[in-house]
C-alpha cells in the first residue's frame, strides 16, 4: 500500500459515532427486512443487499447536506438512508407502492430523494459515476460549494465511464470525491479474475489524491472522506478512496435459487463476518467508555420500531396508478 | 427577419438562450473551435466556465450532461457526428430518456444532445447514419429534426427552455442552406406540432429533415404534372403530431413518406403505420417509403446517390401512389 495522499488525524468525536452507528444499525435492519420479504416472494423484484458496507456509506454522507450530492449503485439502499432518505419511502418502493421514494416506478435498484440530494441508484453498472460528475460540474457552475460523491463497486471499475471521468474530474478540478466500495466480487465473479492491477493505482495515474483504506472501519472512512470532500468544498478538485470491504450477501438475493454451485467459500464469509463494521464499531464505542450494553439494546429497539413501522407504512399503502406513470415521463407533456 | 443558413440559427439560438439564462452550460468535442459552426463564438462570449472542449469520452459526456441537469443546470451536450452518440448511448438510453420515470417525476432533466445526421458527403457509413429511429424507440426522450433555419432556431430555443431531455439532430446537407429567421428573442417552435409547408388535394407527402428540400423540389416538379402536393415537416419525431399527419391524408386519400434513415423499424414505416391504424377508409393507393435501404452506407459517391432519398425518387413514389 503507498504512501497516504489523503492525511488525516480528524476524529468524529463518540455522539457522532452512536448516531452513525444507529444509521448503520438502520440500513441493516431494514435491508433483513426487505431480504426476508424477497426470499419469501412477497417483492415484485430482485434487491441487492449492502449488508457488511454500510461503514463506507455512513462515513461519508456524515459529512454532507442535503445540498450536496450523492449517485449510487444498484446496491443503493444504504446510500439512500445514509443520505437521510427514509425507511418508510425505501421500503415502500421496493414494496412497489405509491408512497415510496419513486412512487414504485423505480424499485429497488432506483431508490432516488432529490430533496435529500441521493441523486439516485442505479441499474446501469457505472451509471452513477457519470451522473454524479456531472452533478459535481453543476456545483462547480453554482459555486456555493456543494460536492458530489460517487459510491460504485470494483465491478464498475472495469467500465469505460469510470476512467473517462476521472480524466474529466481532474482536467476540470470538479468537486468530485470518487469512492470504490471494493467488495471483491463483480456480480458473481471474484474482482481478482476481471481486474488487472490495483484499482487504486489507475486513479493515482490521473494525478487524484488517493487512498486506500479499511472500508469496514468507520473511524478510518470518516477521516479520509473529511479531507477528500474538504478538497472538494474548497475548489481543489476530485478524489478516489478505495474502501476495502465485502458483502456479507449474494450478489443478489435470489441467487440461491438459480446458482448451480457457490461462488465463494463459507470459509471466507465466516472470516470477514468477524470483520463486521457494526459490531466493530459498537465495540470502539463500548472501549471508549460511550456506549453501554443498555445503549446498544436501546439502539436496537428504535430501528427495529422504525423498520416495523416503515413496513407496515408500505402494506398499507396503495400501488401507483397508470397516471402516476404518464405524468413521470416528461414535464409538461404527455407521452 | 435576417437571412442565415441553419447552423447560424442554432448559433444565434444558443446565443440567445444563454444570455436569457445565465445557468445554462455546453460542452462537447471542439466546441471552441466548433467544426459545424453552430457553436463558434460561444467560448469567446461566456467563457471557460459555461463553454468547454470535452476529451472525446462519449460515455462520461453524456452522462454527466445528465447528471448536471438533474442537479439543475440546464446542459447542452454537443456530441459532433450522431454515429458517436452511440458510444455515449448509457447516458442517453439509460439515463435521459428513463430517469424522470424512475424517480417517480421527482428529476427534471433539462438536456439537449447535439449531433449531426445523414449522408451524401462521402464520410463512410460511421459517420453517416441517421439514428433517430433508435432513439424514437427509448420512451422518454424528445427528438427535433429540424429543416429549416427558422425551425432550427425555434426547435433549440423551446428545448433550452424545457425541461424535458431531447435530442436535437442538424441535417448536415441543410447547414448550408439559408432561410429567413426572426430575430425576436422570444421566437420559439413547438414541440409536436407540424409545420404544413404547401397545402394541396392530391397526395400527402411527409418529409424528415434532409428530405424536406427533396420534397419541396418534387412537389414542384408534381405540379406541373397537375398533381397537388400537401407537404407536412413533422419538425419533431417525439413528441409526433400525429394528427395532422392522419387529417391530411383522410382528405388526400395518398401517402408518400421521405424519410433519409434505413426503411426498417424507422420514422417512416411508423407513420405508414399510424396511418394505416387511422385512416385507413380514406386510403385510395397503398402508402408508399422513400428510404435508405437496410444496409450500412458505403463511401463512393455514386453508390450514396443511389442509396438516399432525392426528388427523383420521390416523385416517382408518388406518381406510382396516384397511379394507385
Amino acid at each position: 500500500m503507498s504512501q497516504s495522499d489523503l492525511h488525516h488525524n480528524f476524529t468524529p468525536g463518540p455522539e457522532r459515532l452512536k448516531a452513525m452507528l444507529e444509521r448503520m444499525l438502520l440500513i441493516r435492519r431494514t435491508e433483513e427486512q426487505l431480504g426476508a420479504d424477497s426470499r419469501s416472494g412477497e417483492l415484485p423484484g430482485n434487491v441487492h443487499l449492502c449488508a457488511g458496507q454500510e461503514a463506507i456509506a455512513v462515513a461519508v454522507c456524515d459529512h454532507l447536506s442535503d445540498d450536496d450530492y450523492v449517485g449510487s449503485t444498484h446496491r443503493g439502499h444504504g446510500h439512500f438512508l445514509a443520505k437521510g432518505g427514509s425507511a418508510r419511502s425505501l421500503i415502500a418502493e421496493v414494496h412497489g407502492k405509491s408512497s415510496g421514494a419513486c412512487g414504485g416506478l423505480g424499485g429497488s435498484m432506483h431508490v432516488t430523494d432529490l430533496s435529500k440530494g441521493m441523486i439516485g441508484a442505479n441499474g446501469i453498472v457505472g451509471g452513477g459515476i457519470g451522473l454524479a460528475a456531472g452533478a459535481a460540474l453543476s456545483a462547480q457552475v453554482a459555486g456555493q460549494g456543494q460536492v458530489a460523491v460517487a459510491f460504485f463497486g470494483d465491478g464498475a471499475s472495469s467500465q469505460g465511464i469510470l476512467s473517462e471521468v476521472m480524466n474529466i474530474a481532474v482536467l476540470w478540478k470538479l468537486p468530485l470525491l470518487l469512492v470504490c466500495e471494493y467488495n471483491g466480487y463483480s456480480e458473481f465473479s471474484a474482482s481478482a479474475t476481471v481486474n488487472a492491477g490495483l484499482i487504486a493505482d489507475r486513479a493515482r495515474a490521473f494525478g487524484m489524491p488517493t487512498e486506500v483504506i479499511d472500508g469496514n472501519d468507520l473511524e478510518a472512512v470518516w477521516a479520509v472522506a473529511a479531507v477528500a470532500i474538504d478538497r472538494a468544498r474548497k475548489g481543489e478538485g476530485p478524489s478516489f478512496i478505495e474502501a476495502k470491504t465485502y458483502r456479507l450477501r449474494g450478489h443478489l438475493e435470489a441467487e440461491d435459487g438459480f446458482l448451480q454451485a457457490p461462488y465463494r467459500s463459507e470459509g471466507e464469509i465466516d472470516q470477514w463476518r468477524t470483520r463486521d463494521p457494526i459490531p466493530r464499531l459498537a465495540q470502539r464505542l463500548v472501549e471508549l467508555s460511550a456506549l453501554t450494553a443498555t445503549d446498544i439494546e436501546a439502539l436496537e429497539a428504535n430501528v427495529a420500531a422504525e423498520v416495523k413501522d416503515a413496513l407496515q407504512f408500505a402494506h398499507e399503502s396503495e400501488p401507483p396508478g397508470m397516471e402516476r406513470v404518464l405524468s413521470s415521463v416528461f414535464v409538461d407533456q404527455r407521452p | 427577419m435576417v437571412k442565415m443558413r441553419l447552423t447560424q440559427a442554432i448559433n444565434a439560438a444558443y446565443f440567445e438562450e444563454m444570455e436569457r439564462n445565465e445557468r445554462i452550460v455546453l460542452f462537447g468535442e471542439d466546441v471552441e473551435v466548433s467544426m459545424f459552426g453552430d457553436t463558434r463564438g460561444l467560448h469567446a462570449r461566456f467563457g471557460s466556465g459555461r463553454v468547454r472542449n470535452t476529451p472525446i469520452s462519449e460515455s462520461a459526456m453524456t452522462g454527466m450532461a445528465v447528471g448536471a441537469a438533474m442537479a439543475g443546470t440546464p446542459t447542452i451536450c454537443h456530441l459532433m457526428f450522431s454515429n458517436f452518440a452511440l458510444t455515449g448511448f448509457d447516458g442517453i438510453a439509460n439515463q435521459a430518456a428513463k430517469l424522470r420515470l424512475m424517480t417517480g417525476g421527482q428529476a427534471r432533466l433539462p438536456v439537449t444532445f447535439v449531433a449531426a445526421i445523414g449522408a451524401g458527403t462521402s464520410t463512410g457509413a460511421q459517420h453517416s447514419d441517421t439514428p433517430y429511429p433508435m432513439f424514437m424507440n427509448l420512451g422518454g426522450i424528445n427528438i427535433a429534426v429540424p429543416a429549416t433555419p427558422a425551425d432550427a432556431k425555434g426547435l433549440m430555443k423551446s428545448a433550452l427552455r424545457g425541461f424535458n431531455p431531447t435530442i436535437f439532430l442538424l441535417p448536415r446537407v441543410r447547414g448550408a442552406t439559408a432561410g429567413e429567421v426572426s430575430e425576436d428573442s422570444d421566437f420559439l417552435v413547438p414541440y409536436g406540432k407540424a409545420s404544413v409547408l404547401q397545402e394541396g388535394t392530391d397526395i400527402t407527402i411527409v418529409a424528415i429533415g434532409s428530405c424536406v428540400n427533396h420534397a419541396l423540389r418534387a412537389a414542384k416538379a408534381l405540379k406541373e404534372d397537375g398533381v397537388s402536393v400537401e407537404l407536412i415537416d413533422p419538425r419533431t419525431l417525439v413528441p409526433l403530431d400525429t394528427d395532422t399527419i392522419v387529417a391530411s391524408v383522410r382528405k388526400t386519400g395518398r401517402l408518400v413518406v421521405a424519410d433519409e434513415a434505413r426503411d426498417r423499424c424507422s420514422a417512416a414505416s411508423h407513420i405508414a403505420a399510424v396511418v394505416g391504424d387511422e385512416a385507413f377508409s380514406s386510403l385510395k393507393a397503398p402508402i408508399k417509403r422513400v428510404t435508405a435501404p437496410n444496409i450500412p452506407m458505403p463511401y463512393a459517391p455514386a453508390l450514396e446517390r443511389a442509396l438516399l432519398p432525392d426528388p427523383e425518387k420521390i416523385m416517382a413514389a408518388a406518381m406510382l401512389t396516384m397511379a394507385g
